[in-house]
């Protein structure tokens, strides 16, 4: 049931967020085994009954239901979330309480609340994206695992460890406490970027592009800017940021599934309505005296979104942005761009220059697209032997077949 | 665009970009104690360091606070410490 599939991971984050509010943070584990349940009971039902129509309600529904149960059942053998224990106590006020927190607002607060549990200051950055898209995206541990690149078993550990963090924070996140939800609120930023990016230019062995991660980091981002405190100038920069480069994708992969670099994309397949939404995010993120990275990268992809072609490209003004994003958060892979819009307003000479000149080039050794850079100057430059060995430098590094086939291609064009 | 552009160069103007400051160079001195003792340092352990500093334009202390709540560092668990700068009529 591919449907089924799909449905479950969509239902799984919101199921999860509401009953482990119901529950307490310390039963987390009880919260996932009555989603478990919940799916279950809808596999079997739904196999001889046919799908209902609104099969995520039906969903919810059946997880209210098992709650009560498990409520009722273990009304004195558990201890559950300390302000609402008084009120689970009571049948009088078990059955409205429960029927107030599964309504839709009450299921939203409490998937940023989980969001921002899963952004606990004990867990490493990479810890609480794996958590974030096992609890709230319903990844399962092998998803998580191929979307960070690394080994099922890893994963396998991570995440239980994580979990138990989250569980002995004792209560859930308390999104309602301005001090605290401005502290977290730039890790919680942090993590949906990080989230986007590994979508966006993952190292993911069998896709460089993974829409689907840009897509919930998206939907997680559009729950916190309707969070009053949630809705800060940085926080629509980031929306502005992943609208305008999600509005690209379509243009990234050609029609046989290939990528396509910047300058050879077809820009009239550019999605106009995210770009239309990123600008007007970013208009929204011109407030305040804070500079966050998100503002200038959303405006460095909202130059590239107004421009018609490479050549029309305001690249001075992109270069500027460069500078300012490198005083604010100053990465190889930063400077490494940088480099690529020098090249494009002063010729590739100065480019090159510009690449060589990398304080920690070192740490690009083993990143491809560094040694695409440095080919796509020599050949601009005429250089093609150099070119090649370059991009057969690149070649050797690709972390997937697309990328692979971009290199082989660009090697191609050294002829 | 425009609006976004407009904001950035009002934040320029307005003097928050002043000095966007510089990492400090990871060599140093430490001067501890009324020996004035000397250790290479320059950090005294490895929570413990200063990893750059910027120059910022503020009214006071609290409007100084509220800039900084900006900067990137606070987002991999660093802080700020925000301190005036004492004027010296030497």
């Amino acid at each position: 049931m591919e449907l089924a599939d799909h449905l479950f991971r969509h239902e799984a984050g919101r199921m999860v967020a509401v009953l482990t509010r119901l529950f307490g943070v310390h039963n987390l584990a009880l919260a996932e085994d009555v989603v478990q349940d919940a799916f279950c009971r809808a596999l079997e039902v739904w196999s001889f009954r046919g799908v209902p129509d609104n099969p995520s309600a039906w969903l919810m529904a059946a997880a209210k239901n098992r709650a009560l149960d498990v409520l009722r059942r273990e009304r004195t053998a558990r201890t559950y979330e300390p302000e609402l224990s008084r009120f689970l106590q009571s049948e009088w006020t078990l059955a409205p309480v429960v029927e107030e927190m599964f309504s839709d607002k009450a299921i939203k607060d409490d998937q940023l609340r989980m969001m921002f549990s899963c952004c606990h200051p004990r867990l490493p950055e990479e810890a609480q994206v794996m958590l974030i898209l096992h609890i709230l995206c319903g990844f399962g541990i092998d998803e998580v695992a191929s979307a960070f690149v690394t080994t099922y078993t890893a994963v396998e550990k991570r995440i239980p460890r994580a979990k138990r963090v989250l569980a002995e924070s004792r209560s859930m996140f308390d999104t309602q406490a301005p001090v605290d939800f401005s502290a977290r609120l730039p890790a919680v930023q942090r993590a949906l970027y990080l989230l986007f990016n590994e979508g966006y230019h993952g190292a993911s062995a069998e896709s460089a592009v993974r829409t689907e991660l840009c897509q919930e980091a998206m939907r997680l981002g559009a729950l916190l800017l309707e969070h009053p405190l949630g809705a800060t100038p940085s926080s629509y920069a980031l929306s502005a940021l992943m609208c305008l480069n999600k509005a690209r994708l379509p243009a990234r992969l050609d029609s046989s599934g290939k990528l396509t670099s910047l300058f050879d994309q077809d820009r009239s397949l550019w999605d106009p309505s995210l770009i239309g939404a990123g600008l007007q995010f970013l208009g929204l993120s011109a407030k305040g005296v804070e500079l966050s990275e998100y503002h200038v990268e959303a405006a460095i992809a909202a130059v590239h979104a107004s421009s018609p072609n490479m050549q029309e490209t305001n690249w001075a003004e992109i270069v500027a942005l460069y500078d300012t994003l490198m005083s604010i958060r100053s990465t190889p892979i930063v400077a490494l761009n940088r480099t690529i819009a020098i090249g494009q307003r002063d010729g590739p000479e100065r480019g090159l220059e510009a690449l060589q000149a990398i304080a920690d080039s070192e740490r690009l050794a083993k990143y491809p697209f560094y040694h695409a850079a440095l080919g796509e100057f020599e050949i601009r430059m005429g250089h093609l032997q150099d070119a090649r060995q370059h991009f057969a430098c690149a070649l050797s590094l690709a972390r997937n077949s697309m990328e692979r086939s971009f290199f082989e291609q660009r090697m191609g064009a050294c002829q | 665009m425009e609006k976004w552009r407009a904001w950035f160069k009002e934040l320029g103007e307005k003097g928050h970009l002043k000095d966007i400051g510089h990492p400090l160079e990871n060599t140093g001195k430490v001067v501890k104690g009324k020996q004035k003792s000397v250790t290479d340092g320059p950090f005294a352990e490895a929570k413990d360091v200063v990893g750059g500093f910027t120059l910022i334009q503020a009214r006071d202390l609290e409007h100084a606070v509220e800039l900084c709540k900006g900067c990137p560092i606070l987002e991999v668990g660093g802080s700020v410490e925000v301190r005036p700068i004492q004027v010296l009529n030497m």
